[in-house]
């Protein structure tokens, strides 16, 4: 019954259709831009590392005089292998030193960053090498003048010939590439990822930059769930280790990674939900689309309800007539604008470089909203039909 | 012709009144009438006499603002609205002036539309409201429109949806207003037929020659009774 009055008016029908369409379309559509960005936003963060604490020294401190956070040279290569042992629950310790130095290649010459880790750095920061290998363990022990590039400075200094066994100098000392990085593109704070030498902890410790203090620790835990155990496990060894007492200041700090994760990932969850009840406000309009559309219906079918009233059609018969037509209305709408936002959401993925991210929940929720408006908005009209008189209803002309 | 019959209609006292700015206005001012089953009473009287009115609520399309309305045995002036609705799907069948056929479904489901409301399921509904169509002999027009049938016909269709649920009483409200007399003739044979198997007939009209047809005239003038003729004559069923 309803699908005949539906298709008397297909034109009309249609119309009232497209608000809803557009509005679960749009919902969709946007749900799914702002899920892609917030999986992009997630990519790159876990490509620096997932389940990371870095440990890193804190400002020095002469006089009253505080000097630059990182300043401090109280933090060893021994601080490392102490959580390496006591503190549970860690899967990688890697301390590392980083300096600026310029690299020199013949004529070539590049000023980078030259990190000194060890071979469990690779794993933490989920490094890929693309020609060669990465620092051993042997590396380390016997301080070999052995560094692995990134593609930046490969190019800088190689240009396209590979550059796997080629010696170069850094601060005028002799040092053998034994590997190329795989390049990593921009961190999501801009930073060339690319832009680095890597030598063996040791090597620049002591025969580059002449310290016995390294400049971070980085840990990886075994589990995302353990974070803040690990995180406080490590800091009540190094207070320990550094002999800090009660309330004097840390002469370190552990930074979370997760947590720049989750202040991100609620970043992005606050622009999807933005995006999507800008869209929801549209599938509102579409709503009162219907309310419109179904008033009018009712005044144009007055007569109709005047005579099922007459043959003994009860204030429910008429009120289900009419509700189950708005329902319909918001039912097939609501589908076809789940088949045009999807369609909509891979068109922007393939146009921009971009990804979009279709899940159920914005499918679902939209669906049910788009029928929930359609009965919602159907009850008005269709009270206002059930109610009619049924002398005055036969009389309307 | 007898006089017996069972009472189907007892009004008693009715009134209906209107206000229209300060001042009541009665529509009908004390209408006492017993019609019998099998009855076949037209109802008479010029525009404004309250003919309209007392038919609405002999129809159970409306209630009486005084004075007590029994249908069958049943009190009916207080119902509720639903209940008034029940009460007319299933003990009275209207046939009106202007068909007052839903256009855009067939002979066939305009006929059955009453059982819908009945709740009678579909298979039963289409067998009944071809039964009804075959009565009335339209039994090939049953996939037609509305709107691709005569004005006879078109009335034929309404007589059918009117019969469709067996109601006591068929109501017809000027039902060859908008013929010419060709159709006329046929839907006052109809009457007769159905009259003749004992169904109680109120016919509206202000047509003297159509309420010849009728066993009873009953004329209304400012919202009374005036003449009540032939009253009580039934046809026994044979």
């Amino acid at each position: 019954m309803a699908f005949t009055a539906l298709l008397a008016n297909k034109m009309r029908s249609l119309l009232t259709m497209l608000g809803i369409i557009i509005g679960v379309g749009a919902v969709i559509a946007m749900v799914s831009v702002g899920m892609g960005v917030r999986s992009n936003v997630v990519d790159s963060i876990s490509s620096l590392g997932s389940n990371m604490l870095i440990v890193s020294p804190g400002s020095s401190n002469s006089g009253g005089v505080r000097g630059a956070a990182g300043s401090r040279t109280t933090l060893k290569y021994e601080d490392a292998t102490a959580i390496k042992n006591k503190v549970k629950n860690i899967d990688y310790v890697s301390p590392s030193v980083s300096h600026s130095y310029q690299v020199v290649n013949g004529n070539q010459n590049w000023n980078t960053s030259v990190q000194g880790v060890t071979q469990e750095y690779m794993s933490i920061r989920s490094l890929e090498i693309s020609s060669g290998s990465f620092i051993t363990v042997n590396d380390i022990t016997k301080r070999n003048r052995v560094a692995v590039v990134g593609s930046t400075v490969a190019t800088n200094l190689f240009g396209t010939s590979n550059p796997v066994g080629q010696n170069i100098r850094i601060n005028n000392q002799p040092f053998k590439i034994i590997g190329v990085l795989d390049s990593k593109g921009q961190s999501s704070m801009g930073q060339d990822q690319d832009d680095v030498v890597i030598v063996p902890l040791t090597t620049a410790m002591e025969r580059l930059m002449a310290q016995n203090y390294v400049s971070s620790i980085n840990i990886q835990v075994s589990d995302s769930e353990m974070m803040d155990q690990v995180q406080e496990d490590v800091e009540i060894l190094l207070r320990q280790r550094h002999k800090i007492i009660g309330g004097k200041e840390d002469d370190f700090t552990v930074r979370n990674l997760t947590s720049l994760m989750e202040t991100m990932t609620q970043t992005t969850t606050m622009l999807t939900l933005l995006l999507g009840s800008i869209a929801g406000i549209s599938l509102v309009v579409g709503g009162i689309g219907i309310m419109n559309i179904m008033m009018v219906s009712v005044t144009e079918r007055t007569r109709e309800i005047g005579i099922r009233k007459a043959l003994g059609a009860t204030f429910k018969n008429i009120m289900m007539q009419f509700l189950i037509e708005s329902v319909v209305i918001g039912v097939v709408g609501g589908i076809i604008g789940i088949i045009i936002g999807c369609i909509l959401s891979t068109v922007v993925s393939q146009l921009g470089s971009f990804t979009t991210v279709i899940t159920p929940l914005p499918i679902f929720v939209s669906f049910t909203f788009s029928v929930g408006i359609g009965l919602f908005f159907g009850i008005y009209p269709a009270r206002k039909a059930a109610k009619l008189d049924p002398i005055e209803a036969l009389r309307y002309e | 012709m007898s006089n017996s019959g069972n009472i189907t209609i007892r009004l008693k006292g009715i009134k209906k009144l209107y206000k229209i700015g300060q001042q009541e206005v009665a529509a009908l001012n004390g209408i006492d009438l017993d019609i019998k089953e099998g009855e076949f009473a037209a109802l008479m009287g010029p525009s404004g006499s309250g003919k309209s009115t007392l038919m609405n609520i002999l129809g159970c399309l409306d209630r009486p603002s005084v004075g007590s309305y029994m249908l069958d045995g049943q009190e009916v002036a207080h119902l509720t609205d639903d209940q008034l609705a029940a009460t007319r799907n299933k003990k009275i069948g209207f046939v009106f002036q202007n068909f007052n056929l839903l256009s855009r479904i067939s002979a066939l489901d305009n006929v059955a539309l009453p059982l819908v409301y009945a709740g009678v399921g579909t298979s039963e509904r289409e067998e009944k409201a071809m039964y009804y169509l075959e009565q009335v002999g339209l039994a090939d027009r049953a996939d037609h429109q509305p709107n691709e049938l005569s004005g006879g016909q078109r009335q034929r269709v309404a007589i059918a949806r009117a019969l469709v649920n067996n109601p006591q009483i068929i109501m017809a409200d000027e039902p060859t207003g908008n013929l010419d007399t060709k159709s006329t003739k046929e839907i006052m044979e109809i009457f007769q037929k159905m009259h003749n198997m004992g169904r109680t007939i109120i016919l509206v009209t202000h047509e003297p020659e159509i309420a010849v047809c009728a066993s009873r005239q009953l004329l209304v003038r400012d919202g009374v009774i005036t003449r009540d003729e032939g009253k009580g004559v039934v046809l026994d069923v044979v």
